[in-house]
Formats: C-alpha cells, sequence, structure tokens
C-alpha cells in the first residue's frame, strides 16, 4: 500500500486557495505538495494542523486530514493527536503571530517534549489576516499600525527559542527557494520529534519585502549559506567565501586571502548533539555572516510519543490487567453475601 | 450521666477528626471509613481542608478536618458530630461548634500547653472554659502515650510524634468497636514501603485502642448498625475517582482509547493522578503547559478518533472556554469535567460550592450549547462520568460534568458493577459504504443531528475541519448569512435532541405533595435527607434531583407542573432557580441559597423550607 507512489496534486484539495495574489504562501504550499509526494506518507495517514491567521488556511487546501484550529494553540491540539494517533504523519501550519505571540507558550513545550511533528514556521514578521501590526519577530523600532513611531522591544529570533527550549531539529528556508524547502520538509518529516522549519516568508501586501535584504537575487548567495551535512560550509556567487572558526566563534573568509584555504573551512555537522555551533550558525544574520539555510540541527532524541506508548506498553505487561473491572479487584474490595 | 459504662445501639454515628494540616488527620479519617464500609456500614465523608499546604504549625488557618458519618441510611457526612478529635488548641477553636448536643470531645491534652493556646489565639490558660463548652472533654495525654508505646522503637523524637493521629485513631477504633485486624492491614499496606513506620503506626494504634478499654467506665460505647447492602463485591470510593473509572468504563464501552489532556488545579488534580496511573488499562493520560493546552490536546486526540477528556476546576473552565467552543463548532465528542470550587477567581481552592452552572451553560463566545450534567454524589460520579462520554459520542459533542469539591473528595463504598450493567457506547462511525462510495460528507448528519465520526488513517474519509463556519451540505467554510443560520440552529437542536436519549425526572415522596424541593449536583444527599425529615415532620414534600441539566428531561415541564411551588435549594445566588425559571416561566419558584463554600446542613434546608412554607 504504502510503496504506491503519489504525485503533488495527489495531496492537493479542491478547494480554490485564497491568498493574495504574490504571496509567499503560495510558493510553500507547492513545495509541500512536492515534499510529501517525495515522502511517499499516503494523504489519509497525514494530518495539517493549524492555529489562526493567513497561514493557517493552509489545511483547507491539502486532501489530507486537516483541521484549522484557535489561535495559537495548534501545537497543542497536534500534540493530543499525535500522542493519540502516532502512525499518523503530523505538520503544524503557524505563523509568527500564531506560533511566538499567542501560541509561544505551546511552541516551547512542544519543542521541549520532543513530540514527533513538523512545524513549518511561516516568518513575514507581520500580522496580516488583522492587517498590518507587528509580530513578536519584527525588528526593534519596526512601524506598524500598531506601533506609528516605531516599537519599543526586542524580537525573537525563532532559533533561539528553538534552542532555548532544547530542539533537536531547526531548519530554514526561504519562501521562493522551493528546491530547499522541500529539501528541509522532507528532511523535518524524516526527523524523530519535533521538527521546526521556519521559512521567511513575504507578505506582499502588509510588509512587502521584509526579507529582500537577503533574499534579493542580487545579494542572496552573498547573504546566505545553504548548510548541508557533511559538506564545507561554503558561500557566495563563485562559492570562493567559507566559514571558519574564530577563537569561541565563527567568521566568514574569503579562500585565498589572509592564508586561508579550503582546509580550514568547517565542514557542517546537523548531527552532532552539542547545540553550541549550531546556535551560532543559526542566529548568523545576513549582516557580518550570512544567513543559514538548510537544515542547522538534526539530532535524535527520545520522542515524547514514543516513550508514551512504551510506558504504556510496559505497565500493562507488568500487571497485565484486561479490563477496569480487574484492575478494581485487584485493589481493596470486600463482598457483601 | 456519663459516668456508668454504656453500649449504644445507634443507626449512624459522625466523627470528626481535626488537627494541624501537618498531623495525619486525613489519613486516619480515611482509614476509619474503610473501615467501616469494610463492615457493611455506609460511609459518607467530608474532608475539610485548607488552601495552605503547611500554615504555621498550631494556628487557626492550618487547620484541617475529616468529617464522616457511618452507619445505615447515610446520604451525608452529617450536619454535626457526635465526637470530635481535636489534636491541638486550634483545631479546638474551630470545630466544637460541630459538635451535636450530647456529644463528645477528645483532645490532646500534652498539646494544650500556654504556647499551643497563644498560637490558638486564645486569652486564657483554660480553652474548654475560654469556649464555653459544657459537652464532655475527654483529655488524653496522646503524646506523651505515643511516646511512651515507641520508647525502645529506635526513632527519633519527630518520627515518634508523628505517629499519635494513630492513638486517635485507636482510641476512636475501641470507642466505635472496630476491629483491629482489618486496620492493621489498612495501615499495612499503606506503609507497605517503609515498614518501619507502619509498625510505630501499629503499635501507637494498639496502643490508643487499649487506652480506650482501660478508661471504658468513663465514656459510652456504640454499636454501629451496619446494613444489609445489595450483594455484591465492593470498594470504598471518592468522586474523583469514580469520576475517573466511569471514564474507563465508557471506553471500554465505546471501543474507543481514553485520553486525558490536564492541568493540576485543586479539587480537580485527583483526576489526573488516578487516570496518570490507568496507564495499566491503556489511558493516555498527558500534563499539559497550562488549562489551554489541557484541553486543546484533549481536542487533538478526539479529532485523532480517541474519548478524549479534560479535567479542571471553575479557572481551569473559564481558561478552556474557547477550546471548548472549537469543539461545539468542530462537532467533535469532548467531556470536559469542572470539579467546582468557591469562586470567582481563586475564591476558596479546597472549599465546595455550584458557582459554576452558568459558565457551564453559557460561558463561550457566540451560539455554542454543550450538553451539561452533574452527578448527585461520589458514586454517581462513576455513572454520570460514563454518562457524559456516551451523550459526547453519541451525539458528537463536548459535554461539561459539573462534580464539585465535595463529592469529589468525599468517599462512600461502592458495589462494583458487573459488566454488563452499563450498556454499549454506539460509536458513530462512518459507514464504509458510503466511504467506498464517495458519497460521505464530514457535515453528513444522522437522525439526531449528530455528524459521523471519521478516524483519521482511514482512507477515502480525509476531511478538514476548523473553527470557521461550514456549508451545512459541503462542509466547505461557508460566510453565507442563511446558512451560518441554519447551523446554529442545526447546533442547538441536535443538544436539545439529547432529551430523547436520557432518563425521565423522578419524584420522590409524596404524591400529594404541593411543594416539590429540587437540586442538582453534589447536595443530593442533605437535600434528600432534608426532605424525609420534612415528611417525618408531616410536611407534604417531594423532592427531585437534577443530574442532566441541558437538555434537562423531556418530562421536566409535566413534573414542575404538578406542584404549585418549587424550591430549587443550591450552593449559589440561584443559578439554576434561574435557569429553571427561564425555562419554565409559569413555575412559581423559591430559592434556598447558601455560598459559604461549605455543605449544606440538613437542619438548615428544613428550617428554610419550613420558613417558605410558612410564609407563603
Amino acid at each position: 500500500m504504502d510503496s504506491l507512489t503519489y504525485t503533488p496534486a495527489d495531496y492537493k484539495s479542491d478547494q480554490p486557495v485564497r491568498w493574495c495574489p504574490g504571496c509567499g504562501d503560495h510558493a510553500i504550499l507547492n513545495s509541500l505538495h512536492k515534499a510529501m509526494a517525495q515522502l511517499g506518507v499516503p494523504p489519509h495517514r497525514t494530518a495539517v494542523i493549524s492555529g489562526i491567521g493567513c497561514s493557517s488556511r493552509l489545511p483547507y487546501y491539502m486532501n489530507t486530514y486537516g483541521f484549522h484550529t484557535i489561535h495559537g494553540r495548534a501545537a497543542a491540539i497536534a500534540t493530543g493527536f499525535k500522542v493519540a494517533n502516532p502512525e499518523m504523519s503530523v505538520w503544524q501550519i503557524s505563523g509568527d503571530g500564531d506560533g511566538l505571540a499567542i501560541g509561544g507558550n505551546h511552541f516551547i513545550h512542544a519543542v521541549r517534549r520532543n513530540i514527533d511533528i513538523n512545524i513549518l514556521l511561516f516568518n513575514n514578521k507581520i500580522y496580516g489576516l488583522t492587517k498590518g501590526q507587528y509580530s513578536p519577530t519584527s525588528d526593534r523600532g519596526f512601524v506598524s499600525k500598531s506601533s506609528p513611531y516605531g516599537t519599543t522591544e526586542d524580537p525573537f529570533i525563532p532559533a533561539e527559542l528553538v534552542f532555548g527550549a532544547r530542539g533537536n531539529f531547526f531548519a530554514r528556508t526561504i519562501d521562493v527557494e522551493l528546491q530547499i524547502s522541500q529539501e528541509v520538509m522532507t528532511a523535518a518529516a524524516l526527523h524523530h520529534g519535533t521538527s521546526v522549519v521556519e521559512i521567511l516568508q513575504n507578505c506582499v501586501i502588509f510588509n512587502n519585502g521584509i526579507h529582500s535584504r537577503i533574499t534579493d537575487r542580487e545579494y542572496r548567495a552573498d547573504r546566505t549559506i545553504h548548510l548541508r551535512h557533511g559538506e564545507k560550509m561554503l558561500f557566495g556567487k563563485d562559492m570562493n567565501r567559507g566559514l571558519v572558526r574564530d577563537g569561541f566563534l565563527v567568521k566568514a573568509v574569503t579562500l585565498g586571502e589572509d592564508g586561508y584555504t579550503i582546509d580550514d573551512v568547517l565542514v557542517h555537522d546537523a548531527h552532532t548533539p552539542s547545540n553550541f555551533l549550531h546556535q551560532q550558525l543559526a542566529m548568523m544574520d545576513g549582516n557580518d555572516l550570512p544567513l543559514a539555510i538548510g537544515v542547522i540541527r538534526d539530532v535524535d532524541a527520545p520522542t515524547y510519543n514514543d516513550d508514551v506508548h512504551r510506558q504504556i506498553h510496559d505497565v500493562q505487561s507488568a500487571k497485565g490487567f484486561r479490563s477496569l473491572r480487574d484492575m478494581i479487584l485487584a485493589g481493596d474490595t470486600w463482598e457483601v453475601k | 450521666m456519663l459516668d456508668e459504662t454504656k453500649v449504644k445501639n445507634i443507626d449512624k454515628v459522625v466523627v470528626r477528626f481535626t488537627g494541624d494540616s501537618g498531623d495525619g488527620m486525613q489519613l486516619v479519617g480515611n482509614i476509619f471509613t474503610n473501615v467501616s464500609a469494610g463492615m457493611g456500614c455506609e460511609v459518607s465523608t467530608f474532608p475539610d481542608y485548607p488552601a495552605e499546604i503547611r500554615a504555621p504549625q498550631g494556628s487557626l488557618g492550618g487547620v484541617s478536618g475529616f468529617q464522616v458519618s457511618v452507619g445505615t441510611d447515610v446520604h451525608t457526612p452529617g450536619d454535626k458530630c457526635d465526637v470530635l478529635v481535636a489534636m491541638n488548641p486550634a483545631a479546638l477553636k474551630q470545630n466544637y461548634h460541630h459538635l451535636k448536643r450530647g456529644g463528645v470531645i477528645i483532645i490532646d491534652i500534652d498539646s494544650f500547653k500556654d504556647t499551643d493556646l497563644k498560637k490558638a489565639l486564645f486569652a486564657t490558660d483554660d480553652a474548654i472554659k475560654e469556649l464555653g463548652i459544657t459537652a464532655q472533654v475527654l483529655e488524653v495525654p496522646v503524646t506523651s502515650l505515643t511516646k511512651a508505646a515507641l520508647a525502645n522503637s529506635g526513632l527519633d523524637n519527630k518520627s515518634i510524634v508523628k505517629c499519635r493521629n494513630f492513638f486517635a485513631l485507636g482510641l476512636i477504633c475501641w470507642l466505635f468497636d472496630r476491629p483491629v485486624e482489618s486496620v492493621e492491614r489498612f495501615i499495612a499496606n499503606k506503609f507497605a514501603k517503609k515498614p518501619a513506620v507502619g509498625d510505630a503506626n501499629k503499635k501507637v494504634f494498639e496502643a490508643g485502642y487499649n487506652y480506650g478499654h482501660n478508661i471504658h467506665a468513663s465514656v459510652s460505647t456504640y454499636r454501629i448498625e451496619s446494613h444489609q447492602a445489595r450483594p455484591g463485591i465492593y470498594t470504598d470510593i471518592n468522586g474523583n475517582t469514580a469520576t475517573a473509572w466511569g471514564l474507563i468504563m465508557a471506553s471500554e464501552k465505546s471501543g474507543r482509547p481514553l485520553f486525558l489532556g490536564s492541568y493540576p488545579i485543586t479539587p480537580a488534580t485527583d483526576i489526573l493522578h488516578e487516570l496518570a496511573k490507568r496507564k495499566d488499562l491503556g489511558v493516555k493520560a498527558l500534563q499539559m503547559e497550562d488549562e489551554i493546552a489541557g484541553v486543546c490536546s484533549a481536542i487533538g486526540a478526539s479529532y485523532a478518533g480517541h474519548l478524549a477528556v479534560t479535567s479542571t476546576s471553575g479557572p481551569g473552565l473559564a481558561l478552556k472556554s474557547e477550546g471548548i467552543g472549537l469543539a461545539v463548532i468542530a462537532e467533535l465528542p469532548l467531556v470536559v469535567i469542572d470539579v467546582q470550587r468557591g469562586g470567582p477567581s481563586t475564591g476558596l481552592p479546597t472549599k465546595t460550592e455550584q458557582t459554576d452552572l452558568m459558565q457551564a451553560l453559557y460561558g463561550r463566545n457566540g451560539e455554542s450549547p454543550v450538553a451539561v450534567v452533574a452527578p448527585a454524589s461520589p458514586t454517581d460520579c462513576f455513572t454520570m462520568a460514563f454518562e457524559a462520554s456516551r451523550i459526547a459520542i453519541e451525539h458528537m459533542t463536548p459535554v461539561i460534568l459539573l462534580t464539585d469539591a465535595f463529592i469529589g473528595n468525599g468517599s462512600t463504598a461502592w458495589r462494583i458493577p458487573d459488566d454488563d450493567e452499563y450498556p454499549r457506547i454506539k460509536t458513530p462511525y462512518v459507514p464504509a459504504d458510503k466511504i467506498a462510495e464517495g458519497s460521505w460528507r464530514p457535515y453528513d448528519r444522522r437522525e439526531n443531528l449528530a455528524r459521523y465520526w471519521a478516524i483519521p488513517g482511514t482512507e477515502g474519509a480525509q476531511h478538514r475541519l476548523g473553527g470557521l463556519e461550514k456549508d451545512f451540505i459541503t462542509g466547505a467554510i461557508s460566510t453565507d448569512p442563511a446558512n451560518h443560520e441554519k447551523m446554529v440552529q442545526t447546533r442547538r437542536e441536535k443538544i436539545a435532541r439529547i432529551a430523547d436519549d436520557i432518563p425521565q425526572l423522578e419524584v420522590i415522596g409524596d404524591e400529594d405533595a404541593d411543594i416539590l424541593l429540587c437540586g442538582w449536583g453534589g447536595t443530593y444527599g442533605h437535600l434528600r435527607t432534608a426532605a424525609a425529615e420534612l415528611r417525618a415532620q408531616g410536611r407534604k414534600v417531594a423532592f427531585t434531583q437534577f443530574r442532566y441539566i441541558n437538555p434537562l428531561p423531556a418530562n421536566t415541564g409535566d413534573v414542575l407542573s404538578r406542584y404549585s411551588r418549587i424550591i430549587v435549594a443550591e450552593l449559589n445566588t440561584g443559578m439554576f432557580a434561574d435557569y429553571l425559571q427561564s425555562r419554565f416561566p409559569d413555575a412559581t419558584i423559591s430559592r434556598i441559597n447558601k455560598i459559604q463554600g461549605q455543605p449544606f446542613l440538613v437542619e438548615e434546608v428544613v428550617n428554610a423550607v419550613n420558613h417558605i412554607i410558612d410564609t407563603h
């Protein structure tokens, strides 16, 4: 059954897609359909659960099981769903407001528990569905309808939250990078445990170009680095720049300059348990150091759902009750004749 | 009159154990209860403890109490006690007014020293006189006799003093002729992992029992009637455990695995504790990060095909409102348990109240009707948790189960039901042929207007649910005005039709009565006993108990119309009375209300009913 092959169309519902023309969500939806076809998990074994926001409309466009829930709570709902029905491949769709503001608590606890779900975090640094308020990922000073004089608060950096919550999988992509998106979504699904994929998404109406400093074709090669496990950390139009250790930190160098050669360039190890270097890589912001895309951390760890089920199995085998009545009769009772 | 030895035969007796919250009063109270239940007595308990885990030792705020009534025809823990055990002056001061006329007080005289009296804010060195107590007081040197009993035990002084609650238990068990062996078996079980402590407690218990025997001449002893109960196997159960077990029974009868998403909150946490233990029956009990995650994880599990439950108390129910609304519009089965406590806000966390009724009925945005049911007693929690689950599954709706601190913590003897006593729950799976022919749509309805339940993983039944309004036929998002009204009316009618699927309202008492006393939830025992007492006084009074609140039983209007006056007694300012009045505007309703965090006393209900009758 599962050896059947699927095409992206098998994951598409018959509902018309209603995002604004030019919205980054269209590309992300396409990448997800492709990743699912590549993974080959049948649509009826896949569930897509979302909160509230533009991105959270996504389940309606899937021919899988889907649940468009309430603001911020998708992680908690997905957690219950996965524990109840671990055979299902579970995807959670959230935006930066849904996932990190109103749903921040559920987000960090899902990551901490390491429940086996794939969280796609659409980050456009704005509230789109409510028409343009700043979000918890908006930069300090950002001017919006709810911050007409600029915000007076620092943003979350999603990766930093994931590492703070002891996350074991973090990847990043850009909406328009269809190939890379498909690659990291596939890796997220194959990872056993909570996978967080941050997708830099462009809101064409309320925050157009918020990521363009990094994502514009003109700069993208120099301001991003595509990390792949086991490969040298090289970037730039000519792939002649690399990341090297600099004491406790990382720095970018040009090969052939200042005596640096290819041998000095770090090899990416997404699987090392220590998150020390992963965090440094994830925090690079495209200024002095290129913004990292691709799978930054991918480490195996016990999952919550597996351990709940293992514990149930162990306790049931040890006690051997077949029914409630069995269990009660094994306790303190007396008989009235 | 107390100088001679008397053996009284009595039908029931009430004992109240009181002491510091660290004195182990709940423990010895429970053992006394269990042993009595094991002898075939009916039991009803009322643990009355402070919100503080350990208030300053000896202070008035730190007094913990456990009241139990044992005997025959026991429906309540009793208004007042026959015997009050007070382990310190604070306990005496807080509890002496709970003593019946002619009752006996037992105090640990070793803890009535000057410093102890000061901590309890006594002005003189004679607590008994200062409180104006005229009842018989048995001054027992409990602490020093405990020390003497354990002189050679090798335990340190602190550990020895901790055993003194068992001296009091020994004395009470002698007084009421409880079998020593059963008590010792309970002690051995309770301290199986700490045999040294168990042995010490056993020794102190025996010392207390023997002390009673030796002072024999100065107090009455009692032979409590035991009951000819229905044959079967019994266990002692409190309402929270009964609730947990009723859910498990529903899981077995529905074929759907049980899931609990919860967050600790007094007085509901014991449901989480019990279901966490029941991994041995395959239960998945998740302690989530907050109340909202508790209900949301349950909604996720419900969508995934489980019998899903969340347990909480009033403040938690407030946090879960939005989630419950999601389950209303997604039309998923969900059981929400509210073990009510005193409110508003944090209120009286350990005390009982019935003040969440309106929240349960109406506390959500939009038109979002849910079913509401309320058990009458600790053992009825089993039945009504089962019923809540049955209604949730067969009618595809959230159901709120309103218990309270009084029945949640209170315990009674319970006959373990046979497997065939509860019906099979008819889980509304999507018919396979509908899936095969591709004709099934997610909001297709059965005759009772419930959706079908498509379990994820089923091929061909993929569907999308959500909080946005759906088209009546296709289940796709719809903002059509007429469709919205139709969906609102359909969800409302779906709840109303549950009335066809629940028992009729039953009335106890005089056929020709003019007055119908009624209540709902955990006040049942007190109100039923009050009605019986009123009849004994010659009043023509009937009594009815509402266990199904929304919808009300189908014959409710007929029943109410037979009485010229309805009296609703409840532990709030009149929520159920208002609700009934709104449904049945012609009924003449009087109210008896109490909002003190405490259960009714039978006597005050009797007096209030008499007052209503005499003034109308």
